[in-house]
């Protein structure tokens, strides 16, 4: 997936492959501008600007859906595949009541009276938790807190009982105890319905309280997926070892934040070789050739043997 | 939203009764300028002066002479002009404000639904050929100043052209709506057209802008992801919000407008509005004349604000909590 530039060509999501089980999360976690974002966009048809070149294959319950019109993903848009967005804000139109707009998503793709889609507004108000749903359905978004604007989005979200959810950093808006709020409504309601999500995020921690399966990407190139235990007990990525060492700990007696040093690589002077060799300090010479992704169910794209990598590994942990 | 008019209209009426005091004090308070003087004439007589202004009761304090020219003006309606005595003035502004009304509503209409389509076109096919098109014709047409377009158009339907394709234009004038509907309309027809020009060119570009503000929001974002069509997106979502900045304008523009600001377009189609009569008062300084189409004109601006507002709150939800 590329973007024209005036600057030239940028490669945004390089190489990656992923899939999504009934009913598992699937978290992408990765730094600003590494892909996650655009990948979810480019599958649904949302990036249609002639500048962008989509190439690959999106499979979706066995049909290709990718370089379809947009007539037929419109149909499959909001019925079957829902997106939570990442600021509840400005999400929402301001001049219409929230529940209009659950409502609107509703008759677009059921055919349901206007009466049914407002009830149904109702109950689904009701289901994400937003306290008198009666009444809060013909209240406008700017009457809505942060927190109940991103419930609001949820339960638009799943007004069509979709099949996949994509959440593009739902919490990242929002404050830390609502954060724990939105995030174990979507593991309810999933349970319940069990529908599939794919996380956006860039917080390891809410990877590590949702996700089942995790693809970590570094300049629109997956750089590790496995499991959570495994990304989270057996890293095996220098990239990823960075992102858990980036997360604050209460019980560390360190008064700074780690961070991984550098900054990330430009989309448009991404490596020859690995993506990621100028900011890791663990590279040698074989990192100047990009390496592929490896491996039977945990996968990772780095050069070090394996027996170095649970080596370095043991050494940060000791030393943190 | 009912409370929300009833409030809006309150303060609107605070302001008109702000505007006449205002008015009165600029007109018949300004220290150097005697009415009672310009009342009797070049050649009178301090005693005629004298007699004169006992008679109008300019010899009494200021809020009572604001309160007799209030009951001259509204109550009684007899305020009679400086310069034509015996001629009044409020018969004058009520002949003149449907010649104006009509001009100004015709006008409106054609570029409010010239200026919504221009600009909606133009927004939903930039990048295409037909969107800078759109937007140089609407350049153009700001460009053009109301009084030479108004003049070329006479030129060309009244005078070359006028014994072939434009035979049916009448000559300029005006023919009042309750005498002749058809006439009314086709005296106007040119004189709406011309008005129009300016305010539709301005209309489409800055709703273009606005509504290619609107598709870059995030609420258009998720109106796709929701599965919605192009067109309805468009429509139902970032027009509504776009639109908003657009009923503003209008109600600035409809308001000068209404209050004398189609002057140009008045002279030029021989049109007996509004404009034209502040005009001629202005040029013979006949203050009670001056007075009446600058509180007429006043008036127009606030009350058309207030409307404006009204539906503001009616369009954009957020507004109406203040």
């Amino acid at each position: 997936m590329s973007f024209a530039t005036r600057a030239g060509v940028i490669r945004a999501v390089d190489g990656l492959s992923m899939s999504v089980e009934r009913g598992e999360t699937v978290g992408i976690v990765g730094e600003s501008g590494s892909g996650k974002s655009v990948s979810m966009y480019s599958i649904l048809g949302l990036l249609r600007d002639a500048n962008v070149t989509i190439e690959g294959s999106v499979l979706f319950e066995g049909r290709e859906i990718l370089g379809r019109p947009d007539s037929e993903l419109r149909a499959i848009r909001g019925k079957d595949i829902a997106m939570i967005f990442q600021d509840p804000m400005t999400a929402l139109t301001p001049v219409y009541t929230v529940g209009w707009q659950i409502a609107e998503q509703i008759r677009q793709h059921t055919g349901a009276s206007k009466k049914q889609a407002r009830k149904r507004a109702i109950e689904l108000l009701a289901e994400v938790a937003i306290p008198d749903p009666a009444r809060r359905v013909d209240q406008y978004p700017h009457e809505f807190s942060g927190g109940m604007r991103q419930r609001a989005m949820i339960a638009m979200a799943l007004s069509c009982e979709p099949s996949l959810i994509i959440a593009d950093e739902p919490t990242t808006a929002l404050d830390v105890t609502t954060q724990a709020q939105i995030l174990e409504l979507l593991g309810q309601l999933q349970q319940k319905r069990g529908s599939s999500i794919v996380m956006i995020t860039h917080d390891m921690g809410v990877i590590s309280e949702v996700a089942h399966r995790v693809v970590v990407m570094y300049a629109g190139r997956p750089a590790e997926i496995g499991t959570r235990t495994q990304l989270v007990r057996e890293p095996r990525h220098p990239y990823t070892w960075g992102l858990l060492g980036a997360v604050p700990r209460l019980d560390s007696k360190r008064t700074r934040l780690i961070t991984i040093p550098g900054t990330p690589a430009s989309p448009l002077d991404v490596p020859e070789g690995c993506a990621f060799a100028p900011r890791c300090a663990y590279r040698f010479d074989r990192c100047e050739e990009r390496p592929a992704l490896h491996g039977d169910d945990h996968l990772d794209a780095c050069w070090l043997e394996e027996p170095d990598k649970v080596r370095l590994r043991r050494a940060i942990e000791e030393a943190s | 939203m009912l409370w929300f008019a009833v409030r809006r209209i309150t303060s609107a009426i605070l302001v008109m009764f702000s505007i006449s005091v205002l008015v009165f004090l600029i007109f018949f308070a300004t220290p150097g300028v005697d009415p009672a003087a310009r009342i009797a004439g070049r050649s009178a007589t301090p005693a005629i002066i004298a007699q004169v202004r006992h008679a109008f009761g300019l010899d009494r304090p200021l809020p009572i002479r604001w309160a007799l020219m209030m009951d001259h003006l509204f109550i009684k309606q007899d305020l009679s002009s400086y310069v034509n005595i015996g001629s009044r003035v409020v018969p004058q502004i009520t002949q003149a404000a449907p010649v104006t009304l009509s001009l100004v509503i015709g006008a409106a209409v054609i570029w409010m639904i010239l200026g919504v389509a221009g600009g909606v076109i133009a927004a939903a096919n930039r990048g295409r050929f037909i969107d800078p098109i759109i937007m140089f014709v609407g350049i153009a047409a700001v460009s053009v100043p109301a009084y030479w377009l108004g003049e070329v158009v006479n030129l060309i339907t009244q005078g070359g052209l006028h014994h072939s394709i434009f035979s049916w234009v009448p000559p300029s004038g005006f023919v009042p709506l309750t005498q002749s509907p058809g006439e009314w309309a086709l005296h106007l027809i040119m004189p709406w057209l011309t008005l129009a020009a300016l305010y539709a060119g301005i209309y489409a570009r800055v709703l273009r802008a606005e509504l290619v503000n609107a598709l870059n929001e995030d609420y258009v974002r998720t109106a796709r992801a929701k599965g919605l069509s192009e067109r309805r997106i468009l429509l139902r979502h970032a027009l509504r919000c776009s639109l908003i900045p657009i009923v503003s304008l209008f109600g600035l523009d409809f308001g000068a407008l209404v209050g004398g600001a189609a002057l140009l377009t008045e002279v030029v189609f021989g049109l007996p509005g509004v404009g034209l009569l502040t005009y001629t008062s202005l040029q013979n300084l006949d203050l009670p004349v001056i007075m009446g189409c600058v509180m007429y004109g006043a008036f127009f601006v606030v009350l058309a604000n207030a409307v404006v507002d009204i539906a503001y709150a009616f369009l954009d939800p957020r507004v109406r909590v203040v």
